[in-house]
Order: structure tokens, then C-alpha cells, then sequence
């Protein structure tokens, strides 16, 4: 299950989405997928392609979807906070949420809706603890801008930020069983090895698989 | 502009050699082997008659199945028997084109009920020797959709590639998806929906209110009496093109331009250019479209509504499919809004089917399927491709 995946074109060290590929690897060949916030398909494409997983998405963005269906992917436009009751339960080996549920209305009921239609859940989203925020905000006395949240406090979409520490409290307080979180650094390096404390301080973003 | 209403111009006469006659294939199905129909009677014997482009591969893998529009006909992709213009979807269909015919084998069959070859109103009636006229049996959207299987048995297709079709030809696309789910590998429905609105319905009463109102319709047995209604048919055309645009295109095409002449004239000429050109569609429709062949099709777009044969819940009419689906709309289109699109979206997201959708910004109207949209072209070449590949189609000639 843990097989590498690499994704020619989207090397690890020059991309802001190596979550991308973290979370391809996480996902079993050949399985069920509905990513959920799929922008220009690029996950689907290295899940279709390196997994061989049957996928589909959801996307907000009209123009982003056009350009999935054109390229040949399986994607309706849709909203992740209204759009997910729709589905019938465990429709799906992994729902995938990247990046997306720190822009959601309800990120509570949106994760509800995941551990519901998904076997397993996927969700990866910037961590708000990284050093580089807190010192931000510390020192500078600013809304923190970084390269994973690089829009002011005035035009971001990221309305529900969290970190690393949050999130786990929230999967326990939903009863959700935490199988693995694992935190990346700006260098997209995976932390491990290092206490929860520690991958809250260094991790930039986070990537955790969930099951009901 | 004021063409005369005749009831033999030469027009007509070609159109009515299309009914027994027509330039294309034909199949007839002897009485032996007639159509049950939805509304209980049998239509024996019934033809189909449909035309091809592309070349059939082995395996008969490769067929795409294009289903017409309420006036539409089988000649997508060739110079039309009756007016002489282009086939009425050249933008789509040919070779390089999205529906690539160098790779698929695309069929079209005139719907029954129809007037361009297929068993219709004008039809020859067996019991009596004479055109059916409203003596014809009212026809469903399902029994133009088993018509087709029909043909398909005939061609010795199990299975086609692809449906697709707009307007009352996506209708019959999602008819195909919930009657013969193992038949259809993809379905492509444009710019329809899941049953006929109420508003749609009314606007298909204006129009068949016109036409019965004419004295040549002679109660619907006007071929009878040498007669048509022209007049009344026309005049249902009008109001039906109104509902295919949108106020944006009418308004940029015509604005309050007035047509040929400097001022008004104070009378009920058509000083607009608006009037003169909805008149031309008018008068332009009757030299190649039967009056009762309107009558029922329009029926039978009207008493269409798949949740109401599946217990009323839409998703019962897809559980289980394993088709793959591409719904598209188009922003200005009133007649098919998006969201009865996104009704079937829903009903097929609660089955856990395979489903895209994509929504087209364009100012056209509902004719927009019709018209050139790249991102229409864009969206069918990329989703049938990705079909064929699924299917194991030979994917080596995949040029963009």
C-alpha cells in the first residue's frame, strides 16, 4: 500500500503538492475513488494513471471541470458543503479531500459526509502550526502568509484553518479512527519519527487517513 | 419575405417522397415482427430508416448511436434531400471532428412518428390503404427508443459505444440508459431532462392549438384532402424558436432593427426584423416537416418522465448501471435549464454511477448544441475518447 509513486512532471522538491503524490500512494490499486475539490484533475490523472484506480471527482470551479471532462475524466461540478449528501453510503473504497476542507462552510459536517460515503478517508490541508506562521504572527504581528496559504486575510477562500493538533482533536471527538497522519515539511520531507508536538511545529502540511 | 403558402410547392413534394421513398437506408419490419407500443396498440409493419458514417469495425465496438431533436432528422452529417443545407450536427460529426467518423461507426435513426422515412402519421395505414393521419397511434419517447433497438438487433449491435443527442434527442439518451442499461457503454445527454416541464408542455400546446386550428388541418387527415397546414404549422414553428434562443441573442442579432425600411409603417407588415426573420423559420419549416409528425412528437416529449415509470424516484430507473455519463447545459438555455440537468446528476450521484457533468457559459440559448461552442466540442471529444479507451477501442490515432 505504500509503494512509491512518482508522477513524471511533478517532482517532490519543486512543488507545493507533493501531497499529491503522498496521498497516491496511500490509496490502494484498483480501488473506488471520489475526489472531493479536484481542481484540474491532476490527482485523478496520477491515480488513473500510476494506481489504476476508478475515479471520480468534484470540483467548484465550472472551468475547472470542463477541463477534466475534456481531458477524460469523471468530473461533475458541485460544492463540497451541499453536494456530498447526494451520494449513497460507502459509494466509495477513499474519499479524498486535498486542500479544500479549510475552505469549506462546515468542515465538521463535509467530514461527516466523507467517513459516510468513503470506506476510508483522505484528507491533506496546510497546517496552521507550521513555525513559519506562528512566527508571523508572533514577531510581524500579521496575518501569516506562506507559500501554502499565500492570499491575504481579505481575499482567502482558507475560512477554517487548523492544525495538525486540531484536526486530531476533531477525528476524536467524531470517533473517527485515525490510521495514519503524516506531516511534510516545506522541502516536502516526511516527518517521521518525530513527537506529534514536534510535527505541528515543522510540518507545513498534513496528510491523514481516516476510517469510520 | 411573405412566401405564399401553397400546398404543393416543389418543396413538398420532395419532402413527402422522403416519407415512403427516402435518401437514406431503410429497414421495414414486416407485420409479423411489429413494435408494441407504450399506449397498448402494436405498430405493424413499422421501418426505421437511418443513415451511417464511418466504417463499422470488427467487433462492432465502435458504434456511436446519435439520437435527433424533435425536428430533426437522420441526416446529421450530409446535405439535407429536402432544403439542400448541411446536416443539421456537421459541426460535431465527421472526420476529425469530435465524433471522429475515422474511428467511430455513427448512426442515426429518424425517430418513429417521424416524416423522413421512419413509420409516421403520413405513413401509408395497412388497415386502410391510405396516410395514417390521426388515425396514427400516440407514440413515447421509450417507443422511439425500442424502434432503435429494433435497428440495432437488425445490425447485429449488442452494444453501442455511445449515445448522444440534444434536446428531445437527450431525452431519448437517457430513456436508452435506464431501458437498456447493458446496450449502453456511455451516454452523452445535452441540454434535456429527466421529464418534460410544465411550462415545456404548454409551449407544445400553443403549438399544436396552431396547427389543429387551421381549417386544412381537416382533422388531422388534410393529406386526404391535398391540403396541409401550413399556416398553422408555421406558426408553431415561430413560437417554438422563440423558446430555442434567449432574449441576449435575440437582442444582439436583431435588436429593434427594423427590416428594410426606414420607419415604421404603422401596419402589421413585418417592419421588425425580428417578425420577418421568425416568419422565414416559419414558412422555411413547412417545406420539410409533416404537421401531424409535429403533433406527435411533441406528445410524446410531453408524457415523457422517467422518475414517474421507475415508483417516481429517478435514481430507480439508473440503480446498478454501469454506464459511463456526461451531462452538458448551457447557461442562457430556459427551455432545458441547467438545473433539470443537475436533478439527473443527482439521481445518477445517488447510484453511484459514473457520471460528468459540465455546465457551457453560452449566450445561444437552447440551440447552442446545435451551433459552434468549443467547449461543447471539447467536452464530447475528451469524454469519448476516454469511453474508448475504456472499452478497449484501438487507441493509437489519438491526434487531437
Amino acid at each position: 500500500m505504500d509503494a512509491p509513486v512518482d508522477a513524471p512532471g511533478v517532482r517532490p522538491a519543486d512543488t507545493s503538492r507533493v501531497d499529491l503524490l503522498l496521498i497516491a500512494e496511500m490509496v490502494s490499486p484498483g480501488s473506488r475513488v471520489l475526489d472531493i475539490g479536484c481542481g484540474d484533475g491532476t490527482l485523478l490523472r496520477i491515480l488513473s494513471d500510476k494506481r489504476g484506480v476508478d475515479g471520480r471527482g468534484i470540483e467548484l470551479s465550472q472551468a475547472g471541470v470542463n477541463r477534466c471532462v475534456a481531458q477524460g475524466l469523471s468530473v461533475i461540478q458541485g460544492d463540497a458543503d451541499t453536494d456530498l449528501s447526494h451520494y449513497p453510503n460507502a459509494a466509495f473504497d477513499y474519499a479524498i479531500l486535498s486542500r479544500t476542507i479549510q475552505a469549506t462552510r462546515n468542515p465538521r459536517h463535509v467530514l461527516e459526509q466523507l467517513l459516510r460515503i468513503g470506506k476510508r478517508v483522505v484528507v491533506s490541508f496546510p497546517n496552521f502550526g507550521h513555525w513559519r506562521v506562528r512566527m508571523q504572527l508572533m514577531l510581524g504581528g500579521r496575518m501569516p502568509q506562506t507559500d501554502t496559504l499565500p492570499e491575504a486575510w481579505y481575499n482567502t477562500p482558507n475560512i477554517h484553518l487548523c492544525t495538525i493538533k486540531d484536526f486530531l482533536t476533531l477525528c476524536e471527538d467524531m470517533g473517527a479512527n485515525v490510521e495514519r497522519v503524516v506531516a511534510l515539511n516545506a522541502y516536502g520531507t516526511k516527518l517521521v519519527s518525530m513527537p506529534l508536538s514536534a510535527q505541528n511545529l515543522f510540518g507545513e502540511q498534513a496528510v491523514f487517513l481516516l476510517s469510520r | 419575405m411573405n412566401e405564399t403558402p401553397g400546398t404543393d410547392s416543389f418543396a413538398e413534394l420532395k419532402r413527402r417522397q422522403q416519407v415512403t421513398d427516402p435518401f437514406s437506408e431503410v429497414v421495414h419490419f414486416p407485420a409479423s415482427q411489429g413494435l408494441p407500443l407504450d399506449g397498448g396498440a402494436v405498430l405493424a409493419p413499422f421501418s426505421v430508416a437511418y443513415n451511417t458514417y464511418g466504417t463499422l469495425n470488427a467487433d462492432k465496438s465502435n458504434v456511436v448511436l446519435v439520437c435527433h431533436a424533435l425536428t430533426g432528422d437522420q441526416h446529421v452529417a450530409n446535405p439535407h434531400p429536402v432544403t439542400g443545407k448541411p446536416g443539421w450536427w456537421e459541426t460535431m460529426v465527421g472526420p476529425g471532428k469530435p465524433i471522429d467518423t475515422n474511428r467511430y461507426f455513427v448512426l442515426c435513426p429518424n425517430v418513429i412518428g417521424g416524416c423522413m422515412g421512419s413509420t409516421g402519421p403520413s405513413s401509408l395505414n395497412p388497415a386502410t390503404g391510405r396516410p395514417y393521419g390521426t388515425d396514427f397511434p400516440v407514440i413515447t419517447l421509450r417507443d422511439m427508443v425500442r424502434a432503435q433497438a429494433r435497428l440495432l438487433d437488425h445490425l447485429g449491435v449488442d452494444q453501442v459505444l455511445s449515445v448522444i443527442g440534444g434536446s428531445m434527442g437527450g431525452m431519448q439518451v437517457l430513456e436508452w440508459a435506464a431501458t437498456y442499461k447493458e446496450r449502453v457503454f456511455s451516454a452523452i445527454p445535452i441540454a434535456c431532462a429527466a421529464r418534460h416541464s410544465s411550462q415545456n408542455i404548454a409551449f407544445h400546446e400553443v403549438g399544436r392549438q396552431a396547427v389543429m386550428a387551421d381549417p386544412d388541418w381537416h382533422g388531422g387527415h388534410y393529406l386526404d384532402e391535398g391540403k396541409s397546414p401550413r399556416k398553422g404549422l408555421a406558426v408553431a414553428r415561430m413560437a417554438a424558436h422563440i423558446t430555442y434562443l434567449s432574449d441576449r441573442a435575440l437582442h444582439t442579432k436583431f435588436g429593434r432593427n427594423l427590416q428594410d425600411r426606414e420607419e415604421v409603417t404603422f401596419g402589421f407588415d413585418a417592419d421588425f426584423q425580428v417578425e420577418s426573420y421568425l416568419r422565414h423559420q416559419g414558412m422555411s419549416f413547412v417545406d420539410r416537416f409533416d404537421a401531424n409528425s409535429y403533433l406527435y412528437i411533441t406528445r410524446a416529449m410531453d408524457y415523457f418522465d422517467i422518475a414517474a415509470d421507475h415508483g417516481g424516484v429517478l435514481a430507480n430507473a439508473y440503480a446498478g448501471t454501469k454506464t459511463r455519463f456526461c451531462l452538458i447545459s448551457f447557461t442562457s438555455d430556459w427551455l432545458f435549464p441547467t438545473e433539470e440537468s443537475r436533478e439527473v446528476v443527482h439521481a445518477l450521484n445517488a447510484v453511484a454511477a459514473n457520471v460528468s457533468f459540465v455546465e457551457i457559459d453560452s449566450n445561444k440559448g437552447h440551440d447552442a448544441f446545435l451551433l459552434h461552442e468549443p467547449e461543447l466540442f471539447d467536452t464530447v471529444r475528451g469524454f469519448l475518447g476516454a469511453a474508448a479507451r475504456q472499452r478497449g477501442l484501438d487507441d493509437a490515432d489519438q491526434g487531437a
